[in-house]
């Protein structure tokens, strides 16, 4: 995937007078065994200790040290489990969610960092849902501190984590609209007008990219 | 019944049950009509505007008589949205954004974050040992104010007045040290991508020392006004209690967890930083309660200040070394010094940009308005605050700009087990148990 030009707006000029900038975009893919590090381990203890292992692991990504495992969310409560009591990761760093408007049915990821105190290690689990059907389990009853972690995702990605004790908003007051940090949220701004002039909100200005 | 009238404290009917305003100074004719009532279940706000509360926070406590049988905490009241902003700013200018965030640590917000941008660029090892060891420095300094703050915050909420001012006196002291090498107190932006925005000034070093000799002398004061003092025993003694399962499976880090016998500090466990160069003890309790963890933080203040004196000792061996990375696309310029008209760039720096060198005020301008790309990719990194891990996943487009940035904050975190310490407890015990777990609420809220 690549784009053209310095500037970020489209259709409004590149003042630059250069268009021929093109970066590249490319996102670490799958990796291949071995993994080096600790990494074949847990990936072996992982499919000894979990018999569907290759249903619920849709892809293992290293990169820049760090081990990613891509959850199919129907096993990502078992596969949680098997971690946790197994492989002994007795500590879930919470949730972080990410919005990828172009990954066309894949839109919204939410990321567990997971922390093994007894062997210490870390990786990470990475679960990808559709917009339209954004629903993920909760994970509150493997890991209890995950609790406002997933509150916090479903109010800033409309996250639904399915089985939560009680999802509610806890940044934005109750009665908010819309999920603020995802990348299609309204950024609106103030009117300032100068001369008829608007400043447009800051995704629709010209910037670098 | 005819309820009182009294300006202060109104009551209404709702179909929860009979609710009443307080606005202070009314204490008995609330007194007066709650016995009237034949409720023995009481629900009070407490918070988020309340001198015991450590900031902007709500507890919605359910009381029956003066014991606690349930509590939730209510967050969010100083959401300022950093995590979006950060968005739509380059990389470096992130810096100034996130030092905000867990406003009395902010050397730990910045290096984390820092950390993080390193290894998405993959010039982790590039850093110079000069500008980790600043790093250093800065971070364990910080951690002295930040826990010079829970002490005597802490204290004063329990009603000891005297602690709070021998602590923010000796937390003045370490911001001077601050104000001196990076010229703000608080929220200074001073660690950047690729090292930090500037070399100490020449005499910083010399003041360290006297202030490292200053502070092991006032924290002998300190102690001797609480360490096994009998009333403030009393107040934290088997108070809040949570063990290690309990810390475990709510995900807390930092002092709490260390307080309940498990030796887990990532200085010492995953060391970054060059952690593992320095001689220092990771302190522990058994007790699991406020006691514990207020001794853990006043031993914690010395094993700072160990090494901040092997940090200086190495400072001054590393004399003359740079303080930014030697890569011209990622190195921000770095040379800042006073002139007549307050801090900005060297004037032999101006000089070249401006009189000598086309390409280097091109390069200066790109670099700054523009700034660089970091390759596409997610990283989580993770440093020892003062309050426990803050971990920062930060994740790259490929563009001059955060995809997304998000902290792990740990008062976010730790402020969850507030309900497992609480409930059954006191309702005076609950100051206690939310001083012990030093929650910032700018670092929770973000």
């Amino acid at each position: 995937m690549s784009e053209k030009g310095a500037f970020g707006a489209h259709g409004t000029g590149d003042t630059s007078g250069y268009g021929g900038l093109v970066k590249s975009k490319a996102t670490p893919g799958s990796s291949e065994r071995p993994y080096g590090s600790y990494f074949d381990d847990v990936a072996d203890n992982l499919e000894r200790a979990y018999p569907d292992f290759a249903d619920a692991i849709e892809g293992v990504v290293i990169d820049r040290g760090e081990l990613t495992l891509h959850i199919n969310r129907e096993k990502l409560v078992e596969v949680a489990f098997i971690l946790r009591d197994k492989l002994k990761f007795e500590m879930c760093l919470g949730v972080s969610g990410v919005h990828y408007p172009d990954q066309i049915g894949r839109e919204l990821h939410a990321v567990y960092p997971l922390l093994s105190i007894t062997n210490n290690q870390r990786i990470r689990l990475e679960v990808s849902v559709a917009d339209g059907d954004a629903h993920i389990p909760s994970l509150v009853e493997v890991w209890a501190g995950n609790n406002w972690h997933e509150r916090e995702t479903f109010d800033m990605f409309g996250i639904i984590f399915d089985g939560h004790p009680a999802l509610t908003r806890i940044l934005m007051p109750d009665d908010w609209q819309g999920h603020p940090q995802r990348k299609d949220y309204p950024l609106g701004g103030i009117d300032v007008e100068y001369k008829g002039a608007v400043i447009p909100p800051p995704d629709n200005r010209r910037s670098y990219k | 019944m005819t309820r009182l009238t009294d300006p202060y404290a109104s009551s209404r009917e709702t179909t929860e049950g009979t609710v009443f305003s307080v606005t202070g100074g009314d204490w008995d004719s609330l007194v007066t009509e709650i016995g009237a009532t034949k409720e023995e279940r009481v629900v009070v706000n407490m918070g988020p505007q309340h001198p015991s509360t450590h900031g902007v926070l709500r507890l919605v406590l359910e009381l029956e008589g003066e014991t606690v049988t349930e509590v939730r905490c209510g967050i969010g009241y100083l959401h300022t949205g950093i995590e979006k902003n950060t968005e739509y700013r380059n990389w470096t200018q992130g810096v100034t954004f996130v030092t905000r965030m867990d406003y009395l640590s902010p050397l730990f917000n910045e290096t984390a974050y820092c950390l993080g941008i390193e290894r998405l660029l993959g010039i982790s090892g590039d850093i110079t040992e000069r500008a980790t060891v600043i790093r250093v420095l800065m971070m364990e300094l910080n951690r002295i104010s930040s826990h010079m703050v829970a002490l005597g915050t802490g204290a004063l909420e329990l009603g000891a007045l005297s602690p709070m001012i021998f602590c923010f006196r000796e937390r003045e002291k370490v911001l001077d040290v601050f104000e001196m090498i990076s010229g703000l107190r608080m929220n200074m932006a001073y660690v950047r991508p690729g090292g930090v925005v500037q070399d100490l000034p020449d005499d910083a070093l010399a003041k360290i020392r006297a202030t490292v000799k200053d502070l092991r002398h006032s924290f002998k004061d300190n102690e001797k006004l609480l360490v096994g003092n009998s009333i403030w025993m009393k107040r934290t003694e088997g108070i809040g209690y949570l063990d290690l399962a309990g810390a475990i499976t709510l995900g807390v880090t930092g002092p709490v967890l260390r307080s309940t016998g498990l030796a887990w500090d990532l200085r010492k466990v995953q060391p970054y930083c060059g952690y593992e160069n320095y001689n220092f003890d990771v302190i522990t309790a058994d007790t699991c309660d406020v006691y514990g963890r207020f001794l853990i933080r006043i031993s914690e203040l010395e094993q700072s200040l160990r090494i901040i004196e092997q940090a200086v000792d190495k400072l001054e061996k590393l004399a003359g070394q740079p303080v930014m990375v030697a890569d011209k696309k990622i190195a921000w310029p770095a040379q800042l010094s006073l002139g007549g008209d307050g801090l900005g760039n060297s004037l032999d720096h101006i000089r070249e940009i401006m009189g000598t060198s086309m390409e280097s005020l091109i390069h200066h301008f790109k670099l700054v308005t523009e700034g660089f790309r970091v390759p596409a990719g997610q990283v989580y990194t993770a440093v020892e605050s003062p309050r426990g891990e803050l971990g920062v996943h930060l994740v790259s487009d490929g563009g001059t700009r955060p995809y997304r940035v998000h902290f792990r904050d740990p008062s976010f975190n730790n402020l969850q087990s507030t309900s497992a310490m609480c409930e059954g407890s006191m309702i005076a015990d609950i100051v206690g148990a939310v001083a012990s777990i030093d929650p910032v609420m700018g670092g929770v809220d973000r």
